[in-house]
């Protein structure tokens, strides 16, 4: 196995794009992450793209070759390849094209993420992402996705000393990186008393607990390390990547509030890349509520299960805390367009690690990754290394 | 939800049939053709539930997609059944009633609407025991 690089990477701003198409997005994200990298379009040798449901939030299917066309590469009939697992579509491409470059088969490998959600309405966008979870034994029941994460709340609450107000901490945490971050849907600043007062979507989730729906495209460039340094002086080493399935549905899992395929994903990556918690300088997890961003610290290991919460209000997981978690606003005011965003995590911690990341840097040398599809029926996790 | 892939169910929704493997014992809720533990040495036979079982989480959904806006806010739950399974069902009571470990029994029930087509859908859900 070769190591691998990441030598550019790109990202549209994200929001509601109601004047840019679903292909307009991907180019332009392409086209950032192809200029970083420094790399011309003929070169590149294959695409993954993550895209969790063009087919039903643009009625858009073979999304490879859409992409491939628009990106100006079917005359060099450059392979693209669709890549779905949910919200962790993007994170999954980007694994496809570490592991193509890595087995030898491909050198220059784009991986993009692409998501356009708002040319539907909210309640079908509702029921769209349930079908993140199991459609016939959860969404039959009226289980909604939001629904499915005020569960596992419940449930963490039941057990665990996590109080309300620290659960609105997360969120007021990750807008106040989101107002530093120039590609964020969201760049205000909100209070414990904002998420309180925000309407009830599923108990005990409020809306400020809730990702919102975003459009939005990423991009990065990965090579084969020993090739980096012909296109880039800092590139960023790929130390880990690793995946991990659990059961779709919530209710079959081992434990409520413990996602089992995030421990395993996240021990899987430890043990590839020969680090420990400690050697981590920060963090961008999946936060598509308030509560899964607890969970994800508990479960990668960064603290006992129980203690995220007062992590979290103790400011530990903030800018200049011990461990800076979602610099970018994580999903929660970055906006979480679900196919771009294990991308964008990956361009965050790339923008960090080059020292790119301006108001809101952190001093870092190696961060972790970690996106969910569905409930956490699937989890990847990597590591990356200046 | 389409019609046959509705009717497929009907036995599994309305009755709360699952399946056991005879194997190892284990019960299944929903059903499963496959035990995850004996794998291809397991052996799947149909296996109808007595219904009653405990809550172990819930919400109340106030934001719905469109089949089941009409019925904002209910009342939703992980409940294991007391064979073992777990399942996800709405709980037919008072919102506020609802906490974890309550004991509850099986209903048949409307369960959404499909506005489209104008199906109702019937299935189980659970209400409190007395
Ligand atoms: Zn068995």
């Amino acid at each position: 196995m070769r190591d691998v690089a990441v030598i550019g990477v790109g990202c549209t701003e994200f929001g509601e794009h109601w004047g840019t198409s679903f292909r307009d997005l991907f180019v332009k994200a392409g086209a950032l992450a192809l200029e970083d990298a420094g790399v011309t379009g003929e070169r590149i040798d294959a695409l993954y793209v993550g895209n969790m449901s063009a087919g039903r939030f643009v009625e858009q299917e073979h999304i490879g070759a859409l992409i491939a066309d628009y990106a100006g590469l079917a005359t060099n009939n450059t392979p693209s390849t669709r890549v779905e697992a949910a919200c962790a579509s993007g994170g999954l491409a980007f694994r496809q094209a570490v592991i193509a470059v890595a087995s030898g088969m491909e050198d220059i490998v784009v991986a993009a993420g692409v998501e356009k959600m708002t040319d539907v309405g909210t309640g079908a966008s509702v029921d769209m992402l349930a079908s993140a979870a199991d459609r016939e034994w959860e969404g039959f029941a009226g289980a909604t996705f939001p629904g499915l994460y005020a569960m596992i709340a419940n449930d963490y609450m039941h057990r665990y000393p996590l109080t309300r107000e620290q659960l609105a901490q997360v969120a007021v945490k990750n807008h106040e990186n989101g107002a530093k971050n120039p590609i964020a849907q969201f760049r205000n600043r909100i209070t414990v008393d904002t998420v309180l007062n925000s309407s009830l979507v599923a108990d005990p989730l409020r809306l400020f607990d809730c990702s919102p729906i975003t459009d939005g495209a990423a991009a990065v460039v990965v090579v084969p390390l020993e090739r980096a340094r012909e296109f880039t002086d800092s590139p960023v080493r790929v130390l880990a990547s690793a995946q991990a399935s659990d059961t779709i549905a919530l209710h079959d899992r081992r434990d409520i509030s413990t996602l089992d395929a995030s421990v395993a994903a996240g021990k899987r990556a430890f043990a590839q890349a020969r680090l420990t918690h400690k050697d981590i300088d920060m963090l961008e997890v999946h936060d598509c509520f308030t509560i899964a961003e607890i969970c994800a610290i508990e479960d990668l290991g960064f603290c006992k299960k129980g203690e995220a919460g007062r992590l979290t209000a103790d400011g530990a997981t903030a800018l200049d805390g011990e461990i800076p978690v979602n610099t970018s606003g994580g999903l929660k005011a970055c906006g979480h367009p679900v196919g771009a965003t294990g991308i964008k995590q990956i361009y965050e911690i790339v923008s960090q690690l080059r020292g790119e990341a301006a108001g809101r840097q952190v001093d870092a040398e190696i961060g972790m990754a970690h996106n969910v599809g569905g409930t956490g029926a699937t989890v990847v996790v990597h590591i990356l290394g200046a | 939800m389409s019609v046959s892939r509705f009717w497929r169910k009907i036995p599994q929704r309305y009755n709360l049939v699952g399946t056991q493997c005879t194997t190892c014992g284990r019960h299944f809720f929903p059903p499963r053709s496959l035990c995850p533990d004996c794998r291809r040495s397991g052996n799947i036979v149909d296996h109808k539930y007595t219904g009653e079982g405990t809550v172990v989480t819930y919400t109340v959904i106030r934001s719905a997609s469109d089949q089941f806006e009409h019925t904002t806010p209910y009342a939703l739950a992980v409940v294991e059944l007391d064979e073992g399974p777990r399942l996800t069902t709405q709980i037919a009571c008072p919102i506020e009633d609802v906490a974890i470990g309550m004991r509850v029994k099986s209903v048949f029930r409307r369960v959404a609407a499909d506005g489209e087509s104008g199906t109702i859908h019937y299935g189980t859900k659970f209400v409190p025991v007395e």
